[in-house]
């Protein structure tokens, strides 16, 4: 039997589809979670030159066990590399980067998306919860391409694609691309426009999954 | 003749006092002057307002300071991580203040604050929570919001390898904060792994020059922050 649950992309293949879609020779920074699957992904032939703001650009793969070094982290803290190319700088220089417009791309988490484009994504707003928001307004506000790679829906089925963000926002009309389990959205100024969707989603399923009214290109 | 480097952590500590505003370096535990911030739990001082990116994890380093109750605010851009504790429940109990600033925003307030700029506009925050109650102003048809530098009475800060100058160099991502922090504060307390002689450090490589530095210490064998956390180690010892 198949369960709502199994339609659509699966983690790995929502990260292959942002994968796919980065030019060659890109500076890409990569948010925390589902974003950290990408860099594995990217075709054979295409260089990508990966930015973590905690003061890494030419990040590479996880280390060998036994070869990590705690003074080598990304901006999730974990252990990474550094390729051959690779430099280290400070947080001024990093954040020069971001907020400067220099990086290509940033591929960033999501609470909530607005059909207006605003990025929801660094807290719940709940009492009692302990905000935190590290540099995703800044990397919303400086780099030229934002892509939210999230789940379409959230686990209890309430939509994340809405009309408007009842969380607080990261950014105002930031997001270009949407990546999610079901499909692949663009955010234009005359709508969300629906260019790819996962095998087995009808347009009229993933209408039915979003708050805001899709368009078919 | 100038010579910057001092015996001993506590030595470094001679004139803090309470209230002081403190910068302390470290982006997670890369780059966090565990020493140095253990001997500032030494000297008692209290009412501290702190300005380090996290809050620390575990009972060592940052997060005892903050548990030892020396600290009235922090200032900060992600102030839950694994193993942090010590922070969100006192925060959850109104027990300690937090300004929460974006990651960029407090790296520019802090590079502000060491080059004589008394405030800037970014772009960073525009339309959210953290732009409320702030100046705005549109340039070329683009909100900006204003934020004031920071400058501190003291900044802690680790690095790799100094000289008796106060030259630096860092070590990989435990750069982060290290640089704009030595430049913003009155006192800037370097603990180092490697003293080294002067001249030795190729003038083209020095990160950070040493007339942003004021003391230097040796600590060759820092302490590793996450093992201290699997170990359940808690500070004072």
């Amino acid at each position: 039997m198949v369960t709502e649950k199994q339609i659509g992309w699966n983690r790995g293949e929502m990260a292959q589809k942002v994968a796919n879609d980065i030019p060659d020779g890109s500076y890409v920074n990569l948010g925390i979670g589902i974003p950290e699957l990408v860099a594995d992904r990217v075709p054979e032939g295409i260089e990508v030159v990966y930015h973590t703001e905690n003061g890494l650009l030419g990040m590479g793969t996880v280390p060998a066990a036994g070869s990590e070094d705690p003074e080598l982290i990304n901006a999730g803290k974990k252990c990474v590399t550094a390729i051959p190319g690779a430099s280290y700088f400070h947080h001024a220089d990093s954040f020069t980067m971001i907020r400067g417009g220099h990086l290509d791309i940033s591929v960033l988490g999501a609470l909530q998306i607005s059909e207006k484009g605003d990025l929801a994504n660094w807290s719940t707003g709940k009492p009692g919860a302990i905000p935190a928001v590290g540099g995703a307004m800044d990397l919303v506000a400086g780099v030229k391409n934002v892509w939210v790679i999230t789940e379409h829906n959230t686990k209890d089925g309430k939509f994340k694609l809405v009309k408007e963000c009842s969380f607080p926002l990261t950014g105002k009309g930031v997001v270009n691309t949407i990546y999610t389990n079901l499909a692949i959205i663009d955010v234009k100024k005359t709508g969300m426009f629906v260019r790819e969707m996962a095998p087995g989603v009808s347009f009229e399923f993933l209408q039915e999954k979003t708050e805001i009214m899709l368009k078919q290109i | 003749m100038i010579n910057k480097i001092v015996h001993s952590t506590s030595e470094a500590f001679v004139d803090i006092f309470d209230g002081a505003t403190i910068m302390i370096s470290g982006f997670g535990e890369a780059g966090s002057p565990i020493e140095l911030i253990h001997s500032l739990i030494d000297t008692g001082a209290k009412n501290l307002t702190v300005v380090s990116n996290n809050t620390g994890s575990g009972n060592v380093g940052l997060a005892a300071l903050i548990e030892n109750r020396q600290v009235r605010k922090m200032i900060c851009s992600f102030p839950r991580t694994a193993n942090s504790t010590v922070f969100p429940e006192l925060y959850r109990n109104n027990e300690i203040e937090l300004e929460l600033v974006p990651q960029g925003t407090l790296a520019e307030r802090i590079r502000a604050g060491g080059a004589g700029i008394p405030a800037f506009f970014t772009p960073s925050s525009v339309n959210t929570p953290l732009a409320d109650g702030k100046e705005e102003r549109e340039f070329d048809g683009k909100l900006y919001v204003m934020e004031h530098a920071i400058k501190a009475d003291f900044a802690l800060v680790k690095c790799q390898s100094a000289d008796r100058y106060g030259n630096l160099i860092y070590n990989k991502t435990a750069r982060n904060f290290g640089p704009i922090m030595c430049t913003a504060a009155n006192v800037t307390i370097v603990q180092a792994k490697n003293i080294v002689e002067a001249g030795s450090i190729d003038p083209e490589t020095v990160i950070t020059p040493g007339i942003f530095v004021n003391r230097v210490v040796q600590v060759a064998s820092p302490a590793d922050e996450s093992k201290l956390v699997a170990e359940g180690r808690s500070y004072p010892w």
